[in-house]
């Protein structure tokens, strides 16, 4: 067990507006860590910042990615390190074939890994088994990337994507908001199946029953820009019975 | 500037200067234009007397246009010192001397961009300029084609060999649908065209092949002043390819063709082109005008005629491939792209005119505007008293990289006909930053998202392309986007 990343003192603001006013966590390789809190808490700034997103400004702290600086590399250069976000909102790409997408984001990856890059029917084969582990419908591959999917479809082609890209450090952005409950069950079960000794994932979520389908190994809650409380899967149900209110006056 | 940008800059460039050099040779006239000039251009091309006869008369109608500044057009959304005609050269000899004696004497990098297109060798010689030897494979490719051709009793030839041997036809059909009153370059090229192609499709022949200037590059030496007639009679088909992707050297800077098709009952012409000129360096500087008039007329019932585009050269473009929709139940289409970087402008779309019963059309154009560029849709869509049920649709779409460039769309409709259906759709996007995130988080670099989604703008008009047309147009199009923005 090795870290994957150590997020110290982070600070970070959007036009001037600081958001996440020093957050230190540690994930190490194999671990599943979930974030909790409330809307505004900075759930979301955390895994944009994570990914690289220019939106943000960093102020302060230091992220140590496998050794490397994170917060000095282009937002490419991270993913093929292998941070991998799902996105809250996954953005439609017009007249962008999924199979084009995920052959220029693959041999991308395993370019930069010293791998050959897979041919055409190397990388079918390759969606296929995927898309077969998360229930993805095989049609949505033929079409344009997001285009026309139901939100529950884009929440699905996530973690096709992640499948697709094997990602040291998965972070997932409320990929259960907006999922019906079965849904809700493949994806997780996807997510599950993707758990290994070399991984990390980093669940946000706004409610605790994504919990109940992807245990947890750690659990902290997010109030104001900062973790405000750790601990094991238990804290979630706390959280549940007693909701956010009791941290936020608590804290 | 990227290294692949740069050596379209330099090689063209270099072409530029070496076409504005003043040194004559023999077979070159002297600048300027006036009635002798015609008439040494129509001896130097052993015109028959008609044909002489037909260039007169559009000089002398061109003389009155130019004497009217009035008449000079100057509607386009476009900018440009006027032209001095008198500061033109109207006539070389086709097939220029070579530049080199061998490849290993070209740029480098311009070989490399030809490998990257996957251009033959033989052909790579050509378009840069190089020594080619008279028995090489792509003649005797041209002559073997050319037989098979002649089993169906397809004419494809030189426009020079068409009025020399076809002499009936051309009498026929030349300016029957772009006559030499049309505008004013349709005028200068009808009286000072050097050359162009020609092709007879005979009735109920369905064209085996592709047919492309491509076949005929090394005898046509294309002139500014081109001219295309394309003949389908009933129920014939053929798709016509204009031009090559290649970086082409060209030594010209006004250009203004001529395209003609005629589709009688039931006939379809397919006609593609794209169209890489040089745009002028950075700052605007050099660079071909394009002014280009081409239109086709679905003459019988039943007959369509689609027109595909992607224009990524030319310091200007000035071109509106129409149709006209005489035929009852005839079909017009219109599908383009316009890619414009640096300095250039494009002012381009089309008119689709109403005449027959039932008639429809389709208009998809997608305009790219990047670094300080302006493009321009320009469209008209008239439904005649007479053309009942008629249908268009017609959807424009614009891309922005950057915020100095422009885009802008001009739809003109006139409707007579109250049982007309036309529908218009417009958008204008910039390249999302969201998008771009989304990509560039999968792994994928900058350029190459860039790449991925300008090329998934334009999917809907590469797949109107012939596929190995669509291959080039895309690898195109890649090299055009780099650079062009960061």
């Amino acid at each position: 067990m090795k870290p994957i990343i150590e997020i110290k003192g982070l600070k970070a603001s959007v036009e001037g507006m600081p958001i996440l006013k020093g957050v230190d966590l540690t994930i190490n390789s194999g671990e599943v860590h979930a974030i909790m809190g409330p809307n505004g808490s900075g759930k979301s700034t955390l895994a944009s910042v994570l990914a690289g997103n220019e939106d943000y400004e960093i102020e302060d702290g230091t992220v140590d990615y496998l050794g490397h600086d994170l917060l000095e590399m282009d937002v490419d250069e991270r993913a093929r390190e292998g941070v991998f976000l799902a996105f809250q909102y996954p953005v439609e790409l017009p007249g962008v074939s999924t199979m084009n997408f995920l052959k220029q984001a693959v041999n991308s990856v395993r370019e930069h890994r010293g791998q050959e890059p897979l041919g055409a029917a190397a990388l079918l084969r390759l969606a296929k088994d995927k898309a077969a582990l998360i229930e993805l419908d095989a049609r949505l591959k033929q079409r344009s990337v997001n285009q026309g999917f139901s939100g529950g479809e884009k929440k699905r082609n996530e973690i096709f994507q992640l499948a697709m890209l094997e990602p040291t450090l998965a972070i997932l952005d409320e990929t259960d908001s907006g999922l019906d409950i079965d849904a809700l069950r493949s994806v997780s079960h996807g997510v599950n199946q993707l758990r290994n000794p070399d991984r990390g994932f980093l669940i946000i979520t706004h409610y605790q029953r994504l919990l109940n389908y992807i245990e947890p190994d750690f659990v902290h809650v997010m109030a104001g820009g900062r973790l405000v409380r750790s601990g094991g899967r238990d804290l979630a149900v706390e959280l549940e019975e007693h909701g956010y209110d009791w941290i936020q006056t608590d804290h | 500037m990227n290294t692949d940008t740069q050596y379209l800059h330099e090689v063209a460039e270099s072409d530029y200067e070496h076409g504005w050099s003043t040194d004559i040779d023999a077979d070159t006239i002297p600048k300027g234009l006036n009635e002798d000039v015609i008439r040494l251009i129509s001896s130097k091309k052993q015109d028959p007397y008609w044909m002489l006869e037909s260039r007169l008369r559009a000089f002398r109608h061109w003389q009155t246009l130019l004497a009217d500044s009035e008449k000079y057009p100057r509607w386009a959304h476009i900018n440009y010192p006027q032209i001095d005609f008198q500061e033109i050269s109207y006539y070389s000899a086709p097939g220029n001397k070579p530049k080199y004696e061998s490849l290993d004497e070209v740029d480098p990098e311009l070989i490399k961009t030809f490998e990257a297109l996957g251009i033959p060798l033989e052909e790579q010689k050509v378009l840069a300029g190089v020594a080619v030897d008279a028995v090489i494979d792509s003649v005797s490719v041209a002559t073997t084609f050319k037989e098979e051709l002649a089993k169906h009793g397809i004419i494809f030839c030189s426009f020079t060999e068409a009025i020399e041997n076809h002499g009936d036809l051309v009498q026929k059909y030349m300016g029957s649908v772009v006559p030499y009153t049309d505008n004013f370059y349709a005028a200068l090229n009808s009286a000072v065209f050097s050359d162009g192609s020609f092709c007879y499709i005979p009735a109920g022949v369905r064209c085996p092949m592709e047919l492309s200037t491509y076949f005929r590059i090394n005898e046509a030496g294309t002139g500014q002043f081109e001219r295309t007639l394309i003949i389908a009679e009933e129920g014939s088909y053929v798709s016509y390819l204009e031009g090559c992707t290649a970086p082409r050297r060209d030594e010209n800077q006004l250009h203004a063709a001529v395209v003609e098709i005629i589709a009688h009952k039931d006939a379809e012409v397919k006609y593609s082109t794209i169209q890489n000129w040089y745009p002028g360096n950075e700052d605007g500087k050099g660079g071909v005008y394009n002014f280009v008039t081409k239109r086709g007329i679905c003459e019988g019932q039943g007959s369509k005629i689609s027109w595909t585009q992607l224009e990524t050269g030319s310091a200007i473009t000035w071109k509106y491939p129409s149709v006209i929709l005489k035929g009852d139940h005839s079909i017009g289409e219109f599908y383009s792209v316009a890619f414009t970087k640096g300095r250039q402008q494009a002012d381009t779309g089309t008119k689709m005119l109403h005449l027959g019963r039932n008639t429809s059309s389709t208009i998809i154009s997608k305009g790219i505007s990047a670094d300080r560029s302006n493009n321009s849709y320009r469209g008209l869509v008239r439904i005649n008293k007479g053309a009942s049920n008629a249908r268009n649709f017609t959807q424009c779409d614009s891309m922005l990289l950057g915020d100095r460039c422009g885009a802008h769309t001009f739809p003109y409709l006139e409707i007579h006909n109250p049982t007309a259906q036309v529908e218009h759709e417009a958008t204008t996007s910039k390249v999302g930053e969201d998008q771009m995130f989304y990509c560039q988080q999968r792994g994928i670099s900058e350029q190459d998202a860039i790449k991925l989604l300008v090329s998934g703008f334009c999917q809907d008009i590469l797949t109107q392309l012939p596929m190995e047309f669509a291959v080039e147009a895309r690898k195109l199009l890649a090299i055009e986007l780099e650079g062009s923005v960061g």
